[in-house]
């Protein structure tokens, strides 16, 4: 029996393996839930996610890997996350004009609503804040509606899942020390100098 | 329970459910297999309940989806008496003679031959696959491979 097994075991080493595409389809059929692409940007390569209603996750790959990005959409927002580069082509575009100093504000659609409570009050107090601006965790705190809760404006900014479009880097600590990010310091420094609010 | 990421699942299999159409269903309509295969699942994904045992439901799917193209070959089929034609075969097909001769085994035990002896699947994921026992699973493929040794002897 052993040769036959052997045959079709050496046989299937011949068979093509190049795939056709799929994403055409699965888009077309509305079954992709989460598209996703990889983007170069001067903070290193970002995972940008977004459901058919708008952007839902900005990441620094070299932050958190890719994998487990993926794997936190999958189980927050549907395990149906497919690779799908045009998509978010729109994200890319303006990401770029932004590194390259073009652009102040994002136009793409945010999909909001995997957020919940404070922290999407926040978030959204944050993305009110504009380009070369910056407030403080008591200032987004209170803009949010609960001007005691700033340790929980903290938490919330700290767990914001799209930075650079949320501009979570433009919320300093009170007294203008710079405060945490997630993601590093030196690329809320980069950002905020970027944005000429930083010397 | 947890589901992984489907782009996870289809870069880990893609490659050898591809293989699986080709040598099941020929390659002039494994593309419609594969992706048959693909939407399907990528449909039912977030209903499925359990997380385990994902590869033997992606080929089960494709084990359907290869009946389906089997019958629609049939009903496409030569009427009695006109010369039988052998179908083409693209050139992508190395080695046709052989892969002609598992697609005319019963479906179980074509899913079998190619899972066991190609993709080394252990005999417990191919009860899941085959929705049979274990022993049913071990007796598919050895029927598969006897069949083959007989015919290509």
């Amino acid at each position: 029996m052993n040769d036959i097994e052997m045959t079709l075991k050496n046989a299937a080493l011949d068979l093509p393996t190049e795939t056709p595409d799929l994403t055409r389809r699965a888009e077309a059929e509305g079954l992709i839930d989460v598209a996703y692409a990889s983007v170069d940007s001067p903070l290193g390569p970002l995972v940008v996610a977004a459901t058919p209603k708008g952007l839902v996750r900005v990441s620094y790959t070299e932050f958190r890997g890719e994998d487990e990005v993926l794997e936190e959409l999958a189980r927050r927002v549907s395990p149906r996350v497919l690779a799908a580069p045009a998509r978010l082509d729109p994200v890319r575009r303006e990401l770029d004009e932004y590194f390259e100093g073009r652009r102040e504000d994002f136009d793409v659609p945010i999909d909001w609503s995997y957020l919940a409570g404070f922290t999407r009050e926040v978030l959204r107090a944050t993305a009110r804040i504009g380009f070369g601006e910056v407030s403080s965790y008591a200032g987004v705190a209170a803009e949010a509606g609960s001007p005691r809760a700033v340790r929980a404006a903290g938490n919330a900014l700290g767990s914001n899942p799209m930075p650079v479009v949320v501009p979570c880097h433009r919320v300093l600590r009170s007294g203008g020390k710079l405060g945490g990010y997630t993601g590093g310091l030196e690329r809320k420094e980069f950002l905020l100098r970027l944005e000429g609010a930083l010397l | 329970m947890k589901l992984p990421p489907f782009q996870a699942l289809l870069d880990e299999h893609r490659a050898d459910i591809y293989r699986f159409c080709v040598a099941t269903v020929g390659p002039a309509e494994a593309d419609d297999c594969f992706q048959e295969t693909w939407i399907s699942a990528l449909r039912a994904y977030p209903n499925l309940r359990r997380g385990d045992n994902l590869r033997a439901w992606l080929f089960r799917i494709a084990q359907n989806k290869s009946i389906d193209l089997h019958r629609a070959r049939g009903r496409r089929a030569v009427p009695v008496g006109a010369v039988p034609e052998r179908p083409t075969t693209s050139p992508t097909d190395a080695d046709p003679e052989l892969w002609e001769r598992v697609r005319d085994l019963p479906t179980k035990q074509r899913t079998a031959v190619f899972c066991r002896s190609v993709l080394g699947m252990p005999y417990d994921e191919l009860a899941v696959l085959l929705e049979s026992s274990e022993d049913a699973a071990r007796r598919n493929v050895h029927e598969g491979l006897k069949r083959l040794k007989e015919e290509l002897s």
